[in-house]
């Protein structure tokens, strides 16, 4: 299929929208996307036709849907290429799957004096479980220095390394700079050591086509609502044979095969880790978001993308007193930059009010803010249905934000 | 004048821009033409986190009424404060406990003002009355 942008913008509704008068520029897809028609009707549908509890009823409904949610789970293995749908577990998001990684794979291998590494420039989502962790088990948190480009010090996480390291956890892509890290050498230094490694992959899954199978990480998690899916959904995938060890996580119905008063025993994989009822609708709606992608090709979309950075970044590069933060060649989906001395919520608010939609402030990413010593950043982050166009409008707006703040 | 006099003036002022960019135009000079607020005030006590930017609040009892000095990172933050003060600076506490903040609202800016912007100024608001009632107190005593 050809990459035709003009059919890919009108499968988003809302991209049509005006706010305050004006067209819509939503450059805040590293927060969340926007969804596709045919996302909004499978969900619609879900509702109006099929809708049933999953795994319990006999009834027709129960049946339809149990098997839809658990086609979900195979288009999801088929996208990232897990070996089996075992290693494929639902979860609220990417902050729910770290913190079942950081319970449980804790209580399996991590014990007082071990040592779990992440990077400085994580999003709080990926540090705070695991001091959680640290606290609990009395163990050490170790953090992988960054340099002024954003990019993993990859020598000085050689020398963190050793036999404590139980589990090591980067994001593929940081959520605050949009840099690519090298999750592969990352994982195979940690796997010399026998250490478990999660892949935060919030921020590259819709831009980046990943193997886990290839990639050899043992966790890889990313969350339904940037993958132009619903919210409150996520993928955490996982080997089976370290889920098989690793204790629950929550207790609850679904993830039990009997209970009583003096043993109860749990259910096999994946449902061991999905206690209580899933969110469902948002599993299908992530295979239907999946399946739209797919058609398009995340090939065709990387390549599209990769212009788009490459067009806004030279474009935003020519705006006098613009400063971008993160300057690493290997990037995706995102820019922070601060525009000489005015403050990134100020630029943000007169930005909105052109109809222009960015992120700022600290990005959930406070080491890393402190590492560049800023209070925060302005952020615009893309998808693949965003254009050059828009990013023509963004720069317009840079320049009308510098003239209201006198600069 | 009372303090729904100056509301009223505030949004009388605010009237006459039908732009939002002149409103944004005018903020940012009312911003710039906040009192000094002494550096050396930016205390840890003083100050109010928000995720978004951040606001520092002072205040002393000066016959029986309360000033307030205010500053924040951002301009925009900054010419609501002065707002702020404006209409609640050199007030008695209990002027200030029974005031209604409805300006804000009527010039289109409780955008800035709701919990999830985090720019520190729904706490401002909370620490304004928290001296209020503070000092309500010495002033019995």
């Amino acid at each position: 299929m050809t990459f035709d942008i003009q059919k890919i913008r009108t499968d988003f509704p809302i991209l049509s929208k005006k706010v305050y008068g004006k067209q819509l520029i939503y450059l805040d897809n590293g927060a969340t996307t926007q969804k596709p028609q045919k996302v909004i009707d499978r969900i619609s549908r879900i509702y109006s036709q099929t809708n049933s509890n999953i795994h319990r009823g006999v009834h027709f409904l129960s049946e339809k849907t149990t098997s839809d949610y658990e086609n979900a789970r195979n288009t999801v293995k088929k996208f990232i290429n897990a070996k089996s749908e075992k290693e494929i577990i639902f979860t609220k998001g990417t902050t729910d799957a770290i913190n079942l990684v950081a319970f449980s794979l804790g209580e399996y291998c991590v014990n007082e004096g071990d040592e779990i590494i992440v990077s400085q420039s994580e999003h709080h989502s990926n540090i705070v479980p695991w001091q959680l962790l640290c606290e609990r088990k009395k163990a050490k948190l170790k953090v992988i220095p960054i340099n002024e480009k954003g990019e993993l010090i990859i020598e000085e996480y050689k020398k963190l390394l050793n036999e404590k390291t139980k589990i090591v956890s980067v994001a593929h892509v940081s959520n605050s700079l949009g840099i690519v890290h090298d999750i592969k050498t990352v994982t195979d230094e940690a796997h010399k050591y026998n250490a478990y490694v999660l892949i935060d992959a919030a921020q590259s899954v819709q831009h980046i086509k990943t193997d886990v199978q290839k990639l050899d990480c043992d966790f890889y998690t990313f969350s339904g609502h940037k993958i132009y899916a619903e919210t409150g959904i996520g993928v955490l995938y996982g080997k089976e044979k370290i889920l098989e060890k690793m204790p629950p996580y929550q207790g609850g119905g679904d993830m039990i095969k009997s209970v009583s008063f003096e043993k109860t025993t749990y259910a096999e994989l994946p449902l061991k880790f999905e206690a209580g009822t899933s969110n469902y609708v948002g599993a299908i709606s992530i295979a239907t978001a999946m399946d739209y992608i797919t058609e398009i090709g995340l090939e065709n979309i990387a390549k599209y993308e990769a212009e788009l950075l490459e067009y806004a970044t030279q474009k935003l590069s020519s705006v006098n007193g613009l400063k971008i933060y993160g300057t690493s060649k290997n990037k995706a989906g995102a820019i922070s930059f601060l525009l000489n001395d005015i403050h990134p919520y100020d630029a943000g608010m007169i930005l909105d009010k052109l109809g222009i939609a960015i992120r700022t402030g600290t990005h959930c990413a406070e080491p890393t803010m402190k590492f560049f010593s800023i209070q925060g950043t302005a952020r615009a982050s893309f998808a693949f249905y965003n254009t050059k166009e828009e990013i023509d409008t963004l720069y317009k707006g840079l320049l009308r934000v510098q003239k209201m703040f006198g600069k | 004048m009372t303090i729904n006099e100056i509301q009223n003036q505030i949004i009388e002022d605010f009237g006459m821009y039908e732009e939002w960019m002149d409103k944004y135009e005018y903020i940012i000079e009312l911003g710039g033409g906040l009192a000094k607020f002494d550096d050396t005030n930016k205390t840890p006590s003083n100050i109010i986190e928000g995720c978004q930017s951040r606001v520092w609040l002072d205040a002393e009892l000066k016959d029986g009424k309360i000033i307030f000095f205010a500053d924040a990172d951002a301009i925009i933050t900054k010419g609501i404060i002065a707002l702020l003060i404006q209409v609640l600076s050199d007030r008695t506490p209990q002027e200030i406990l029974d005031s209604d903040l409805y300006f804000i609202d009527k010039i289109g800016l409780k955008q800035n003002l709701s919990p999830t912007r985090a720019n520190g100024l729904v706490s401002m608001i909370k620490k304004i009355r928290t001296y209020a009632l503070a000092y309500k107190e010495i002033s019995k005593n």
